[in-house]
């Protein structure tokens, strides 16, 4: 490992330690929210922003910025409280999360959040949008990336398997899935539910560069944001394998997590686990 | 007292199914939140989870009735009418198959989710397609009489089931049937037509109206498609105006349904209570209704207005 990216990681790590208290903060305080799903996301929104994404809290709408988008919305205190640690966003407004006041709504909006470029909460939309902004990025001759992440259970929606016949077919290089692959979704887990079958072979067999990692291991996210910049013959996902409610021992994998609010001693627990 | 809808539609599915082995019920990953995992834990065989795929749900259910099984299809109405909209269109309506479509967290039902999961256009969705049922039970115990009418019932159906309790104003004995509206208040100077929980501001716009010496007659219109046309022209011929309300936008739900209709039959004073062609908000469910102009006060102003108009 080089130094400079030794020192990117612990930044990154250290930011994805405030954004597990915030997501946390947030829920307990709104009594509601999607905790589980937002801790499996952390550390792989913590090294994109903190390493990757190009983009300037001053100027959110900077017409060069790199694209991320939150297909699985549900998440969206992750993304709030990376958008948190970047200075898009203050810590004062965590307690506006879904009230009707503020700048926090329950699913992102692109109306009200400075830094978020689409709004959703209906899952399997965020893939077809991020193509379209590769496919602008190409016409406009720039070298600006679409980053979006999907759930697991949201592979389920068949705009997602149109959308990545759409972005091979265009070979959008510029186009970065990631597949937060934390095994549950609602109402179970997915092989409960409806399983995924062989995922790899599939995003593989769809035309994609794929990547399976770690989804909490710094090292391994940042080779694969690497690896997905250097691929330059179509799109890239990253495959990764995530534990839903990470870094707070009661939630972890634990589907009851999925939409549930920490209560004021589990906060409290959970906080000194994260300390 | 007060029901949520969907706690008595999870009961009322369960008791369906021991009656009546044909019916099968579909969810898409949302089956905690629209309690047909009652009827999961109970018929397992007959309970199938197909993940967040909408729009497969839809066109596995019209496979069902292919079949002659009776499809109960659930989803958030929202997410379930978003993306089954064509298959709603072709596999169920134009086939004119027997499906059941079961649309939840309706209006404002499902609070601080906010805009993305408040459903204000379900009901103009649903209404515009040939062959289809649209209803919306009144409370909880209607609900239970709407579920066994929609399995006697023969063709596509589409009802709305809301996620937080509302007040119950039907006793267990009232009767329902599809497509015949129930007046539960007589009066004549003004006629309140409304559906769903509506019905009770209405009721106590109502209440709060006789105090200044009006008469407001009001019709729960649990079925918006086929429309009781022959309920709203007797009423109206008596009071003369009208006023509806739905927890739904003004464009083309159950205000526009009665407006279509009498406009081509019988012009009339007329207001429309409902959401004035906007998203919701992320609130409690009574911060919404106030947002959006679902309230008692807002009935209240419109029959004064149409009473007014009369003259
Ligand atoms: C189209 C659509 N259908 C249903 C829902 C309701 N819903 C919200 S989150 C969720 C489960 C998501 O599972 P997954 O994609 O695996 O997310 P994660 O486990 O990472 O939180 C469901 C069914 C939705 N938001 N959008």
């Amino acid at each position: 490992m080089s130094q400079s990216m030794e020192q990117a990681l612990q930044e990154a790590k250290a930011v994805a330690k405030n954004m597990r208290k915030n997501i946390l903060v947030m829920t307990n305080r709104a009594k509601g929210g999607h905790p589980g799903g937002c801790l499996s996301a952390t550390d792989i929104l913590a090294v994109l922003y903190k390493c990757y994404m190009r983009v300037d809290p001053k100027n959110p709408r900077w017409p060069g910025r790199d694209y991320f988008f939150l297909s699985k919305g549900h998440a969206v205190p992750a993304h709030y409280a990376v958008l948190i640690e970047t200075g898009f966003l203050s810590k004062d407004e965590l307690k506006d999360f879904r009230e009707i006041e503020g700048r926090l709504p329950a699913y992102p909006s692109c109306e009200i959040t400075p830094g978020i470029d689409m709004s959703s909460g209906s899952l399997g939309q965020g893939l077809s949008v991020a193509n379209g902004t590769a496919l602008a990025a190409k016409l406009n001759g720039t070298d600006q990336r679409a980053y979006v992440m999907l759930g697991d259970g949201e592979l389920h929606e068949g705009q997602v398997w149109e959308a990545m016949m759409t972005a091979a077919h265009f070979k959008l290089n510029n186009v970065c899935a990631i597949v937060d692959y934390n095994k549950l979704q609602l109402d179970g887990s997915l092989d409960e539910v409806k399983t995924l079958g062989d995922l790899r072979a599939k995003w593989d067999s769809f035309g994609w560069h794929t990547i399976e990692i770690d989804g909490h291991d710094y090292e391994q996210i940042y080779n694969a944001f690497a690896e997905a910049i250097a691929f330059k013959d179509g799109p890239t996902a990253i495959i990764a394998h995530t534990i839903k409610g990470k870094g707070v021992s009661f939630m972890e994998d634990e589907v009851g997590w999925h939409a549930a609010a920490p209560s004021d001693e589990q906060l409290q627990i959970a906080l000194k686990e994260l300390s | 007292m007060m029901i949520a809808p969907r706690e008595a539609y999870g009961k009322a599915l369960v008791e369906l199914g021991k009656e009546n082995k044909d019916v099968v019920v579909l969810d898409a990953d949302v089956a905690k939140a629209s309690m047909t995992i009652l009827f999961k834990e109970v018929f397992p065989e007959r309970f199938f989870d197909l993940g967040i795929a909408e729009s497969d749900i839809i066109g596995t259910g019209a496979g069902f009735a292919v079949a002659g099984k009776i499809p109960f299809v659930n989803a958030y109405a929202n997410f379930l009418l978003g993306n089954g909209w064509d298959q709603i269109r072709i596999s169920v309506c134009y086939a004119n198959k027997n499906v059941k479509i079961i649309g939840h967290n309706i209006g404002a039902s499902s609070g601080k989710d906010g805009p993305t999961h408040l459903p204000l256009e379900d009901i103009a969705l649903t209404r515009a397609f040939p062959g289809m049922t649209v209803i919306e039970p009144v409370d909880g115990i209607e609900i239970k009489k709407a579920v066994k009418a929609l399995a006697q019932h023969v063709g596509p159906a589409y009802m709305r089931v809301g996620r937080l309790p509302i007040p119950v104003v039907t006793k267990e004995d009232d009767e329902f049937i599809i497509g015949k509206a129930n007046t539960i208040r007589s009066g004549s100077d003004v006629t309140i037509i409304a559906c769903g929980v509506m019905v009770s501001k209405a009721l106590a716009a109502a209440e709060a109206l006789s105090g200044e010496g009006i008469n407001a007659e009001v019709i729960n219109m649990h079925t918006i498609k086929p429309l009781d046309k022959e309920a709203i022209l007797k009423s109206v011929e008596k009071t003369g105006a009208v006023v509806t309300a739905e927890e739904h936008t003004v464009i083309g739900g159950l205000g526009g349904a009665v407006a279509e209709f009498l406009a081509c039959t019988k012009p009339l004073p007329m207001k429309i209570v409902g959401s004035q062609d906007r998203f919701g908000v992320c609130g409690s469910y009574e911060e919404i209704h106030q947002v959006l102009g679902l309230t008692s006060e807002k009935i209240i102003e419109a029959a004064k207005d149409v009473i007014k108009a009369k003259k």
